[in-house]
C-alpha cells in the first residue's frame, strides 16, 4: 500500500511549489547558467565573478525560466566546489531561489554535492543505464533518498539510443527497475529520448525528429507518471549560424513535440520564432525536413536557407490586391497601413451600401478587427497598428460631410444606450506625458471603442466629472512621474467616494502591478487593473467591461491584487534596513587624500539659447525610441532582427525623414542652460557658494541608501562623490527641444494622424536625451575640463564609458522630484530656456531633461531602494517640510505605511 | 496483539490523537540550579550548563518522568522524549558532543517506561512515545554571515551524521515514532529524514509505517506572518519538499499561536496525502517573551481546526501546559478526525 495524492503529478519546489498540473501545458528550463551552454557563464565561473553569474541566474528568472538549470561540467574548474558556491549563493537570492533548481552534471559527485546544498525538490540531470544497472540503481537510490525527480537518458551499455525502437525499449526497461526495485515515484521520472540534428545529409539523421515524437508519444502513453524533457537547440545543430532557420525549426520542433506529450525542456527564449509567423514558404520546408516528407527535403531547405540568410527581401509594391472586392481592398489597407487607394475605396463602399454609417460599421471595421485580432496575437506590431488607425481615420474623415446630422436625442432619454463602449483616457494632474496614453488610445480605437481622450494634467474633479456625464465604461489613468502615483491614488479614491462602480486602469512608466495592487486597488472598489502596455490594453478592456465576464473579473483581479498585498507585505517584513546613522558610516569609500577637486574652467550660469539640432542629432540613443514603439532590441541589430527588423527598419526611415525635416523646417527648438559651482558638504547636504548665485542660499538634499549591504559594499549617496572637508565642485543643467512643438502636433491631430503625432513626441524626446549628452559631452572636455583628452564615439556615450555622471532629480539615485524647483532656481530655467516645472514638478514642454553634474572617477548610478522613517524624518527637517510632506514626495521609496492624509 | 506501530495506525482512524504540551515550561516550575544539571559524570564540566534541559534525563530523571506522567494524566495519547536538543551539534556549546547517543537512549527509555506503566493501568488508551528530533541551532541553507551569503555554518553531510546518531539512539530506547520538530530550514529536516533512511535500511526497516517501519512525524514552523519557514519556503513547497519520505504525518509547530496558523494549517490539510498535526505556542509571546492564553483561549482557536475537520493529531508547544491539554483533550473527543486525502495504489 501506497499513498498518494489524488491528482499524482509531478511536484518539485523551491522557496515556491511548481506543480505540473493540468493547467500546464510545458515548463521551460532556464540554460544560461550552464558552463557548456553559455560562453558568457563559463568564463564569469571560471574567473570567479559570482556575483555576475548570479545575474545571469536572475536574468533567466526574470525571463520566465520555471526551472534553473546549473551545471559546472568544465575542465578547468573544480565543479564540486564550484556547484556547492553557485547553489549556496542563489540560495540567499530568494527571487531565484523561488524556482526549481536542475542539478546538471555528467560527474555523479557533483550532483551528489548539488544535492546537498538545495532545501527544495530540484531535478537531477541526469543519469542512463550507460554504465549497467547497478550504479544505475545506486544512483537512483542515493536520489531518491534525497527527493529529488530524475532526468534518464535513453542510453544504455550499448550506447545512445538513436531509433524509435532502442529509445521506448531502454526508456521501459530503467521505468520498470526504477518503479519495481528502486520503488521510485514514477512522476518524477524524467526521460530525456534525445534530441538528435535532423538535415545533417545524412540519411540516418532524417528521421531523427519523428522517432523523438513517436518515443515521446510511446513513453506518455506506456510508462504512466513518466514525463518527458530534451535540449530543443540540437534539433538544428546543422543550420549554425543562420538563426532565422533555426527558430523556424525549434518552433516547429517544438510545436510537434509538446502535441506528443513533451513536458519541459531546455530552449532558449530568444532562438524561438512563433510558429505562426515563420513564413509559409520557410515553414514548409522546415516541416518536410522534420517530417522526412521528401527525399529533397534536406537539399531544398539548404538552398531556401540560403535566400533566407540573405535576408535582403525586396519591397516589390504588389498591386494584386487592386483586383478584390471592395471589402477585402479596404481590409488590405487597414491591415498594411496604406493610404493610396482608401479615399476611393470609402466613396465605392459608401455608394455600394447606399450608407456612410453602413461603411464604417461594415467594412472598416471588419478591416479594423482584423488588425485588433493580429495585434492580440502578436502577429502585427505597434508601429503598423498605429499606421492602420490613420488609414481608417482618413476614411472616416472622408464619409463625414455625407453623414445624416444626429437627430436631437429625446427629451429624458439617455445619451449612450448604444451599443459602443466608451473608454476615458487622462494623464493626471501635474504631469504631461501622453505618448503612452496616445498609443493605448488607438489600439482601442482600433478594437472599437470610442475613445474619450481628456489629455494631459487632467483635475481629478474634472476626470470624475466628465466620466459621468459621458457615460463611460471605463476611465484609464496614465502618467510617467512619480508624484503621479499619489495622484492615482486620489483619482480612486475620489471615485469611490462619489459611488462610482466602473473599472479603472492604470498605465505609464511608473505605475507597476505592486503599486496598484497596493495603493490603489485598496481605496476603490469596483475593479482596478493595472495594465502593463497597450497590446494588454483590449484584453484587460473587454474583459472588465463584458456584461458576461465582468463581475468574474472584478473578483479575480480584487483577490489577486489582495494576495500581491500580503506577499508585498510579508516581504516588507523580510527586509533588512539599517538605522540612517548607520548607513551613513559606511559611505563610499573614497581615498579622498589623493583626490584633489578640479576647479572647473568655467563656473557660473551659462546659457544655450538655440542648440543646433543638426549637431545633437548625432548623439541619439536609438534603443529606447524602438521600445516607445513597444520593438524590443537594441539599436542597430534591431534593425536585423527577424522577428520585427522589417518594421524596425521602417520605423527607423519614417524617424529619420521626419529629424530632416525637423531641423531643416525648424519645427522644434532646443534650448539649454547650465553652471558649474563651488560646493561644500553639509552632512547628506551639498551648500553652493553664494558668491556664485546672486548671494542666495542654495542647498541640495540628497538621499542614502538604507538597504543592510554586504561586506565592502557602501550605502551610497550621491553626496559621497564630493569632498567630505575641502571645497569641491558640482554641476546643474536643463535642456529642452520641446519648444514650438505644441503647433505642429495641432497639425498632425487634426488630420488625425496618431502615427506622426506619436512619431514627433517620440523624436523630440530622443532630441533632449542626445542635447543632455552632448552637453555633458561639453562639460567634460570643455567647460570643466577635468576630461579634455576624452575621445568617445556615440556607442561609447551610450555606454557610459566617460567619467563622471549626470543623475536627474527624480530618477533612482535622488528619487525625490521637489528638488528640481531648486535646481530650476539655481540655474534660472525659466528664464533662461522658457521651459517650467508643474506643481508636482514635471516638466514643461515634455520633452526636457535636468540633471547635476558629478565629476569624481568613483561616481557611478545606483538605485535608492527602500529609505527608513528615520531618515525620511530626517530629510523633512532639512528640507523645513512637514514629514507627512515628505513622505508624500517619498512614498515609492518608504520602507513603511505612513499614516496617509491627504490635505492637498 | 497487535504490534505498537499497528496499534497506533489503528487509533489514528479512530480518533484525533493528542500529543503533550511544553517540556521546558514545566521544566521552569521546578525552578531548578545548576547543581539539578550536573551527576557525577559531569561534576568536572567547566560551562555551565543550567538550561541544558535535555540533561536532566540523565541528572534528574524523576523530574522528567513526573512531567510525562503529567501529561498522560492530561490525556495525552503521545509523549515526546526529552530530546530535542541532543544531537552532537547541539550539544557542542555545552561542550558535550559526545553525550548525544546516551542522551536519547536515556529520555527515550524514560518516556517508553512511563508509557507502558499509563497502558497497563487503562490497556483502551493504549499510549506512544515519539522521539523528538530538533532543527539543531544550525541552519544548512541560510548562511549566518550577512556579509558572506555563500558560507554555511554546517553542512549536510555534518547534520546527517549527527541525526544518525540521535535516531539510533532513540530507536535504541524504544520510542515509537520519530517526529521531526520545529523544521526553520527544510534541508535540514531533508538531513534528518537522510540520516533516518540510512539507520532504517542499516537495520532492515522497512520505511513505509503500513509495512511495519517505525513511523515518521514531521512538523515544520511557519515564522513570521509571511507564511514561509525561515529559510523562505511557502508552506506547499515546504510539504513538497519532504514528501518522499511515506511519513506518518506532516503539521505546524511553535513560532506563532493557533490564531495565526490557520491559513498555513489550511495548505497541509488541503494537500497533505499523511496524517495532520498542529501543536502551536501558547499565542505570540508577550514583550517579556512569556506566553500568556490560557488553556480556554488556546482550546477556543484550536477547535477552530478540529470543526474544519482539519487534524489528526493535537496537542502543544512552547507556553502549554497539562491544563491546556487536558482542555484540548476534552474537546478532541468530540470530533472526527481528518479523512486522509489518497486512494490507494493497487501494487
Amino acid at each position: 500500500m501506497t499513498y498518494t495524492h489524488k491528482e499524482p503529478a509531478l511536484q518539485l519546489s523551491g522557496l515556491e511549489p511548481l506543480v505540473f498540473n493540468a493547467a500546464i501545458n510545458f515548463v521551460n528550463i532556464g540554460e544560461r547558467t550552464n558552463v557548456t551552454g553559455s560562453k558568457k557563464f563559463a568564463r564569469l565561473i571560471l574567473n570567479g565573478n559570482y556575483d555576475e553569474a548570479i545575474e545571469v541566474a536572475l536574468d533567466q528568472v526574470r525571463g520566465g525560466a520555471q526551472i534553473l538549470d546549473v551545471c559546472m561540467d568544465e575542465a578547468m574548474l573544480d565543479g564540486e566546489a564550484a556547484m556547492v558556491k553557485f547553489l549556496n549563493l542563489i540560495a540567499s537570492e530568494p527571487e531565484i531561489s523561488r524556482i526549481p533548481v536542475m542539478i546538471d552534471s555528467s560527474k555523479w559527485k557533483i550532483i551528489l554535492a548539488g544535492l546537498k546544498c538545495i532545501q527544495g525538490k530540484g531535478i537531477v540531470n541526469s543519469i542512463s543505464l550507460k554504465n549497467g544497472e547497478e550504479e544505475f540503481i545506486q544512483q537512483a537510490k542515493t536520489i531518491k533518498k534525497f527527493g529529488a525527480a530524475v532526468v534518464v537518458m535513453a542510453f544504455d551499455e550499448k550506447g545512445q539510443a538513436d531509433t524509435y525502437e532502442r529509445r521506448i525499449q531502454i526508456c521501459k526497461r530503467s521505468y520498470d527497475i526504477l518503479t519495481r526495485q528502486v520503488k521510485f515515484n514514477p512522476q518524477d521520472i524524467i526521460f530525456d529520448p534525445n534530441i538528435f540534428p535532423v538535415a545533417t545529409g545524412m540519411d540516418e539523421h532524417k528521421s531523427n525528429a519523428i522517432d523523438f515524437f513517436r518515443a515521446t508519444k510511446w513513453i506518455k502513453n506506456n510508462l504512466p507518471g513518466a514525463k518527458v524533457s530534451g535540449g530543443v537547440s540540437n534539433v538544428s545543430f546543422s543550420f549554425r549560424g543562420n538563426n532565422p532557420v533555426r527558430e523556424a525549426m525549434h518552433a516547429v520542433f517544438l510545436y510537434h513535440a509538446i502535441k506528443n506529450g513533451m513536458d519541459m525542456g531546455i530552449v532558449n527564449p530568444s532562438m524561438l520564432e512563433v510558429y505562426d509567423d515563420i513564413p509559409k514558404d520557410l515553414l514548409q520546408h522546415v516541416e518536410d525536413v522534420i517530417w522526412n516528407r521528401r527525399e529533397d527535403a534536406t537539399e531544398r531547405l539548404l538552398d531556401f536557407a540560403e535566400t533566407v540568410k540573405s535576408a535582403g527581401k525586396k519591397d516589390k509594391t504588389d498591386e494584386a490586391w487592386r483586383s478584390l472586392s471592395v471589402e477585402k481592398r479596404i481590409q488590405h489597407a487597414l491591415v498594411k497601413g496604406v493610404l493610396d487607394h482608401i479615399v476611393e475605396d470609402t466613396e465605392e463602399a459608401r455608394l455600394l451600401l447606399d450608407d456612410p454609417l453602413k461603411v464604417i460599421e461594415g467594412p472598416l471595421m471588419d478591416g479594423m478587427n482584423v488588425v485588433g485580432d493580429l495585434f492580440g496575437e502578436g502577429k502585427m506590431f505597434l508601429p503598423q497598428v498605429v499606421k492602420s488607425a490613420r488609414v481608417m481615420k482618413k476614411a472616416v474623415a472622408y464619409l463625414e460631410p455625407f453623414m445624416p446630422l444626429p437627430e436631437e436625442a429625446p427629451e429624458g432619454e439617455d445619451k449612450g444606450n448604444d451599443n459602443i463602449n466608451r473608454i476615458l483616457l487622462a494623464t493626471v494632474k501635474g504631469d504631461v506625458h501622453d505618448i503612452g496614453k496616445n498609443i493605448v488610445g488607438v489600439v482601442l480605437a482600433c478594437n472599437s471603442y470610442k475613445i474619450i481622450d481628456l489629455g494631459v494634467m487632467v483635475e481629478t474633479e474634472r476626470i470624475i466629472d466628465e466620466a459621468i456625464a459621458q457615460k463611460v465604461d471605463i476611465v484609464g489613468l496614465s502618467g510617467l512621474i512619480t508624484p503621479s502615483l499619489d495622484e492615482m491614488v486620489n483619482v480612486a479614491a475620489e471615485m469611490e467616494r462619489r459611488g462610482l462602480k466602473i473599472p479603472l486602469l492604470i498605465g505609464g512608466a511608473t505605475t507597476s502591478r505592486i503599486h496598484t495592487a497596493v495603493k490603489i486597488d485598496p481605496v476603490y472598489s469596483g475593479t482596478v487593473v493595472h495594465v502593463a502596455d497597450a497590446s494588454k490594453s483590449v484584453p484587460v478592456a473587454g474583459e472588465a467591461i463584458s456584461k458576461e465576464s465582468r463581475d468574474k473579473y472584478r473578483r479575480e483581479m480584487k483577490a489577486l491584487y489582495s494576495k500581491l498585498r500580503d506577499e508585498h507585505e510579508a516581504r516588507q517584513q523580510v527586509k533588512q534596513l539599517v538605522t540612517y546613522q548607520e548607513a551613513k558610516l559606511n559611505p563610499v569609500g573614497i581615498d579622498w587624500a589623493r583626490y584633489e577637486p578640479l576647479r572647473p574652467r568655467k563656473t557660473g550660469v551659462q546659457v544655450f539659447e538655440k542648440l543646433d539640432l543638426g549637431l545633437i542629432r548625432k548623439y541619439i540613443d536609438w534603443t529606447p525610441f524602438f521600445s516607445t514603439w513597444m520593438l524590443a532590441g537594441k539599436f542597430p541589430k534591431i534593425l536585423k532582427d527577424p522577428v520585427v527588423g522589417k518594421e524596425a527598419l521602417k520605423l527607423y526611415n519614417d524617424a529619420n525623414n521626419m529629424l530632416d525635416r525637423i531641423i531643416n523646417e525648424g519645427w522644434l527648438k532646443a534650448s539649454g542652460v547650465l553652471g558649474l559651482f563651488p560646493v561644500h558638504r553639509s552632512g547628506d547636504d551639498l551648500i553652493v557658494d553664494p558668491e556664485f548665485t546672486r548671494n542666495k542660499q542654495f542647498v541640495f538634499h540628497f538621499l542614502r541608501q538604507q538597504g543592510r549591504k554586504g561586506k565592502g559594499v557602501p550605502n551610497r549617496s550621491l553626496v559621497d562623490y564630493i569632498h567630505p572637508k575641502k571645497q569641491d565642485y558640482f554641476g546643474g543643467f536643463a535642456v529642452t527641444t520641446g519648444l514650438g512643438i505644441e503647433e505642429k502636433l495641432k497639425v498632425f491631430q487634426k488630420e488625425g494622424d496618431d502615427y506622426n503625432d506619436i512619431m514627433l513626441k517620440a523624436m523630440a524626446d530622443r532630441l533632449a536625451e542626445a542635447a543632455a549628452e552632448y552637453l555633458h559631452e561639453q562639460v567634460r572636455k570643455e567647460f570643466w575640463a577635468y576630461a579634455p583628452e576624452e575621445t568617445l564615439d556615440n556607442d561609447g556615450l551610450i555606454r557610459e564609458s566617460y567619467q563622471g555622471i549626470r543623475p536627474a532629480p527624480g530618477y533612482p539615485a535622488c528619487p525625490e522630484h521637489s528638488e528640481k524647483r531648486t535646481l530650476f532656481d539655481l540655474l534660472e530655467v525659466e528664464k533662461n530656456t522658457g521651459m517650467s516645472l508643474t506643481d508636482s514638478f514635471a516638466m514643461y514642454p515634455t520633452s526636457s531633461v535636468s540633471g547635476y553634474y558629478f565629476a569624481h572617477p568613483e561616481s557611478k548610478y545606483f538605485g535608492l531602494g527602500k529609505i527608513g522613517e528615520d531618515q525620511v524624518e530626517d530629510y523633512a527637517r532639512r528640507k523645513g517640510v512637514s514629514k507627512s510632506q515628505a513622505e508624500r514626495w517619498l512614498s515609492p521609496n518608504l520602507s513603511y505605511s505612513p499614516q496617509l492624509t491627504y490635505d492637498g | 496483539m497487535p504490534n505498537r506501530t499497528d496499534l497506533l495506525l489503528q487509533q489514528l482512524q479512530k480518533k484525533i490523537l493528542i500529543l503533550d504540551g511544553a517540556m521546558g515550561t514545566m521544566i521552569q516550575r521546578y525552578a531548578l540550579k545548576e547543581d539539578d544539571f550536573r551527576n557525577e559524570a559531569l561534576y568536572g564540566v567547566k560551562k555551565s550548563l543550567r538550561g541544558n534541559n535535555d540533561l536532566l534525563s540523565l541528572t534528574r530523571p524523576q523530574i522528567i518522568r513526573e512531567i510525562h506522567k503529567a501529561y498522560f494524566d492530561a490525556g495525552a495519547d503521545i509523549v515526546e522524549t526529552n530530546t530535542f536538543s541532543s544531537t552532537s551539534i547541539a550539544q557542542e556549546d555545552y561542550g558535550l558532543s559526545d553525550l548525544a547517543y546516551e542522551l536519547n537512549v536515556a529520555s527515550a527509555k524514560l518516556a517508553r517506561q512511563v508509557a507502558d506503566e499509563c497502558t497497563a493501568k487503562n490497556p483502551k488508551k493504549p499510549r506512544f512515545v515519539a522521539g523528538a528530533i530538533g532543527p539543531t541551532n544550525r541552519t544548512a541553507s541560510i548562511s549566518p554571515d550577512v556579509n558572506d551569503p555563500g558560507y554555511r555554518a554546517i553542512s549536510f553531510d555534518q547534520l546527517v551524521e549527527a541525526y544518525s546518531e540521535q535516531v539510533e539512539g532513540l530507536l535504541d530506547g524504544g520510542v515509537d515514532i520519530l517526529l521531526i520538530e520545529t523544521v526553520f530550514d527544510t534541508l535540514n529536516a531533508k538531513a534528518a529524514l537522510y540520516a533516518i533512511q540510512e539507520v532504517f535500511e542499516k537495520r532492515g526497516l522497512p520505511l513505509d509505517p503500513h509495512e511495519g517501519g517505525i513511523p515518521i512525524m514531521i512538523s515544520g514552523t511557519i515564522t513570521d506572518a509571511s507564511g514561509r519557514t525561515l529559510s523562505g519556503q511557502t508552506t506547499e513547497a515546504f510539504l513538497i519538499s519532504i514528501s518522499h519520505v511515506p511519513l506518518l504525518s506532516v503539521g505546524l509547530n511553535c513560532a506563532l499561536g493557533a490564531k495565526e496558523l490557520r491559513p498555513y494549517l489550511k495548505v497541509l490539510a488541503e494537500n497533505a496525502p499523511y496524517y495532520v498535526s498542529v501543536y502551536p505556542n501558547a499565542g505570540l509571546p508577550n514583550e517579556f517573551g512569556k506566553y500568556d492564553q490560557g488553556p480556554a483561549e488556546m482550546n477556543e482557536q484550536l477547535e477552530d481546526f478540529l470543526k474544519e475537520g482539519w487534524v489528526n493529531i493535537v496537542g502543544g508547544c512552547c507556553g502549554t501546559t497539562p491544563e491546556h491539554i487536558a482542555t484540548i483533550s476534552n474537546t478532541a473527543s468530540k470530533y472526527s478526525p481528518r479523512q486522509l486525502n489518497v486512494k490507494i495504489l493497487e501494487k
